[in-house]
């Protein structure tokens, strides 16, 4: 048994083509179980901020695999000394899971919990820090249409300061050797993305940073701009928006991947509406990568 | 009449440049003899192999007394004072109620005169409850015992505030000790602005944040000829800018804390709140310049700024965790490491930074060795290994990211007016 999975930093190649292939393995299966290799085995899902799909996912990887799982929705707002998180612990020395798989708005949180439990941790998502298990959804929807994501040209546009997809998804394209471009406004945009891994470009230009692009990885626009300067959705969306012209630059048959729901944020309809390239996130993939993450943890 | 007679150390005096191996000898709480040896007393130290310095000074301290006792009193953070080598504390007005008043000013003197360990000095507040809008009674203050006037935590942010309580501060001939950070540039942030803190998904607090208040605030030093201390001075622009005010000749001192010289943004890998703090502590550039600035005399003294934090406040989210470290004990430990055993200054200097230094900010008359003047002296050893722990601390709070780290010298003894307070066992 591993001790969790909290990054895709700390992954080296060789775990995470493990992880897809046996991914792979999961994605024709039905709803039925499709196995009992993780009988018996507790998963707590434990999360303090909204999410459908992730949880969801995790839900039904954790069925289909013959675990139990309870999901946990806790507020953050509670702001008492101590935190919440202290007493979370407490709880699972009576529960005794068999992994947590976490969701928490504060980068670190699983590491936090980590250095405080035994229990294997997956991290659902950290604050701005790492959403390991959608950059492998990412990398396993990428790889069921391209033989390798060696020498690609993967752009990624939008809000990268805040984006922990952006983080797990640059730790893991670089590990394969691809090309990274990330382009957003300056002030979402820092330096230090620069030295986030090796291959990453930054850019502020839409233009340039979609040229000959093999794949447009869309992150949704900031609604909250906390402790940040706000633009205007107009200046955002006509400097930072993809649009048609920009597809024209790219390759041919460039893939255009987006979170979804897609609004005419940071997309033109245009562009929603082209058949050919937009990649919602898939829901398919979602599960079959959860399952090989948790069969991966826990076996 | 009681008498204590220090053996065969090195003493080593900044102030009068004195380097002998010898004795100390005090009576009645005074030094009455400097060097030479023999004589009895009624109690003996021997520091044979030690270094036998002037009582240390940490101007730079958070007792949280009144109204955080659950995190440290002036009786326990003056023993972990002492267990650190220091003689002379200075403890910034953050307590709640704020040290914004002649009253709680006295409410410390007195407290510290009944149950600390060591001698403890009040900074008063610059503004009223530290909210950087009206003028605390700083000549009111003064009368019942500050040494400097501080908004320490809470930068004063309005610079025409700033300017009339440097004019204030400059006629009552106190020091005004600035923390200097922009809060609009670091609001949110969690640890210092780079390649480490976008990394980790943190919220970054630029160096900028410091240097822009550092460059305002000289030039309002330069207009009122207020005698000004930058605290816990962290990047390299401030360092530089430092340098540049004394070469200006004006009154423009700093300090540096031992974590801003000795670890770098670097440590804070696994998101442990041990290591949050403000300023935060800075990439590598920052350390070299915050020591080079060590070395050639831009920064005057060596603070501490202990920060003691219950244990339920670090449970949490390191977001939600509050800043600041305790230091105490750790100082002498930390400075010998990354200053003396690195070749970079003498022990002279060294002793300097925690004696005549921060006495040459605050005039407290303190940090030397005189015959007939106060028997506050730091005993230390260069050699002996030793390895900190926050458990084992005599402060209440055990929030230090040095838990476990082995040292190489530290504190030995520390003796305060005649009495041997603290010793290592």
């Amino acid at each position: 048994m591993r001790g969790g999975l909290l990054g895709i930093e700390g992954l080296d190649r060789a775990e995470i083509d493990a992880i897809l292939h046996r991914a792979r393995d999961f994605q024709s299966s039905s709803n039925e179980a499709v196995g009992s290799t993780l009988h018996d085995r507790l998963i707590v899902n434990l999360f303090f901020e909204a999410s459908t799909g992730t949880r969801n996912s995790f839900e039904t990887a954790s069925r289909r695999l013959g675990a139990e799982s309870v999901s946990i929705s806790a507020a953050t707002s509670s702001g008492s000394t101590g935190g919440v998180l202290a007493d979370t612990r407490k709880a699972f020395a009576a529960m005794r899971p068999h992994a947590v798989v976490i969701r928490h708005p504060a980068s670190g949180a699983p590491h936090f919990l980590a250095r405080h439990l035994d229990t294997p941790i997956i991290n659902a998502g950290d604050g701005a820090h790492e959403h390991p298990t959608q950059a492998l959804v990412n990398a396993r929807t990428l790889l069921d249409r391209r033989p390798t994501l060696e020498g690609l040209r993967v752009v990624i546009i939008g809000d990268i300061a805040n984006s922990r997809i952006a983080r797990s998804n640059v730790h893991l394209l670089s590990k394969f050797g691809a090309e990274i471009v990330l382009c957003g406004p300056p002030s979402l945009l820092p330096a230090g993305l620069a030295g986030l891994a090796p291959g990453v470009r930054l850019t502020s230009d839409l233009e340039q940073a979609v040229r000959d692009a093999d794949v447009i990885m869309m992150l949704r626009v900031p609604l909250d701009w906390k402790y940040e300067t706000p633009m205007s959705a107009d200046e955002y969306f006509q400097f930072y928006g993809l649009r048609h012209e920009h597809l024209q630059l790219a390759k041919p048959d460039a893939l255009v991947m987006h979170p979804g729901p897609v609004s005419g944020r940071e997309l033109s309809a245009e562009v929603a509406g082209l058949e050919r390239s937009i990649i919602l996130n898939q829901v398919e993939n979602a599960v079959a990568v959860r399952m090989a993450v948790l069969e991966w943890v826990l076996q | 009449m009681s008498s204590l007679l220090i053996q065969h150390g090195r003493i080593i005096d900044p102030a009068s440049g004195l380097d002998v191996v010898g004795d100390i000898l005090i009576e009645d709480g005074k030094i009455a003899r400097i060097g030479g040896s023999g004589g009895s007393a009624d109690e003996t130290l021997d520091a044979t192999g030690k270094i036998v310095a002037p009582g240390f000074i940490d101007m730079h301290v958070h007792l949280r007394e009144p109204g955080f006792e659950q995190a440290e009193t002036i009786e326990t953070g003056s023993r972990a004072a002492v267990a650190g080598g220091f003689t002379t504390i200075c403890c910034m007005p953050n307590t709640m109620p704020v040290n914004d008043s002649p009253t709680i000013t006295n409410f410390i003197v007195e407290r510290a005169r009944q149950l600390a360990a060591c001698h403890v000095f009040p900074i008063g507040a610059i503004t009223k409850g530290s909210q950087g809008e009206e003028l605390a009674p700083i000549g009111s203050m003064k009368a019942a015992g500050i040494v400097a006037i501080s908004d320490d935590g809470r930068p004063v942010m309005n610079a025409r505030v700033t300017r009339r309580a440097m004019e204030f501060a400059r006629s009552f001939d106190l020091p005004l000790i600035q923390h200097c950070e922009d809060l609009n540039l670091s609001a949110g942030g969690d640890m210092h602005e780079g390649l480490h803190s976008t990394r980790l998904g943190l919220r970054g607090i630029p160096s900028a944040s410091e240097d822009v208040m550092v460059a305002r605030d000289i030039l309002l030093a330069e207009l009122t000829g207020v005698r000004y201390h930058v605290a816990h001075l962290s990047t390299r622009n401030a360092v530089a800018m430092v340098a540049f005010a004394k070469k200006r000749g004006l009154a423009v001192t700093a300090e540096a804390t031992p974590h801003h010289f000795a670890i770098t943004d670097a440590e804070l890998v696994n998101y442990d709140s041990n290591y949050r703090m403000k300023p935060p502590l800075r990439s590598e550039c920052d350390v070299t310049a915050v020591i080079d600035g060590i070395v050639n005399g831009a920064i005057d003294a060596i603070a501490t700024d202990h920060a003691p934090h219950p244990a339920g406040q670090k449970m949490q989210e390191l977001e939600r965790c509050p800043f600041g470290i305790t230091g105490l004990e750790t100082a002498i430990g930390l400075s010998l490491e990354a200053l003396f055993h690195t070749g970079k200054i003498s022990l002279a200097r060294l002793i300097s930074l925690f004696t005549t230094g921060p006495d040459g900010v605050l005039k407290l008359g303190r940090g030397r060795l005189t015959e007939g003047g106060i028997a506050d002296v730091t005993v230390f050893d260069l050699e002996g290994h030793w390895v900190y722990s926050s458990a084992q601390s005599l402060s209440k709070s055990k929030n230090s990211p040095f838990d476990g780290r082995k040292f190489r010298g530290g504190p030995f003894a520390t003796v305060v007016s005649g009495r041997i307070v603290w010793r290592r066992t």
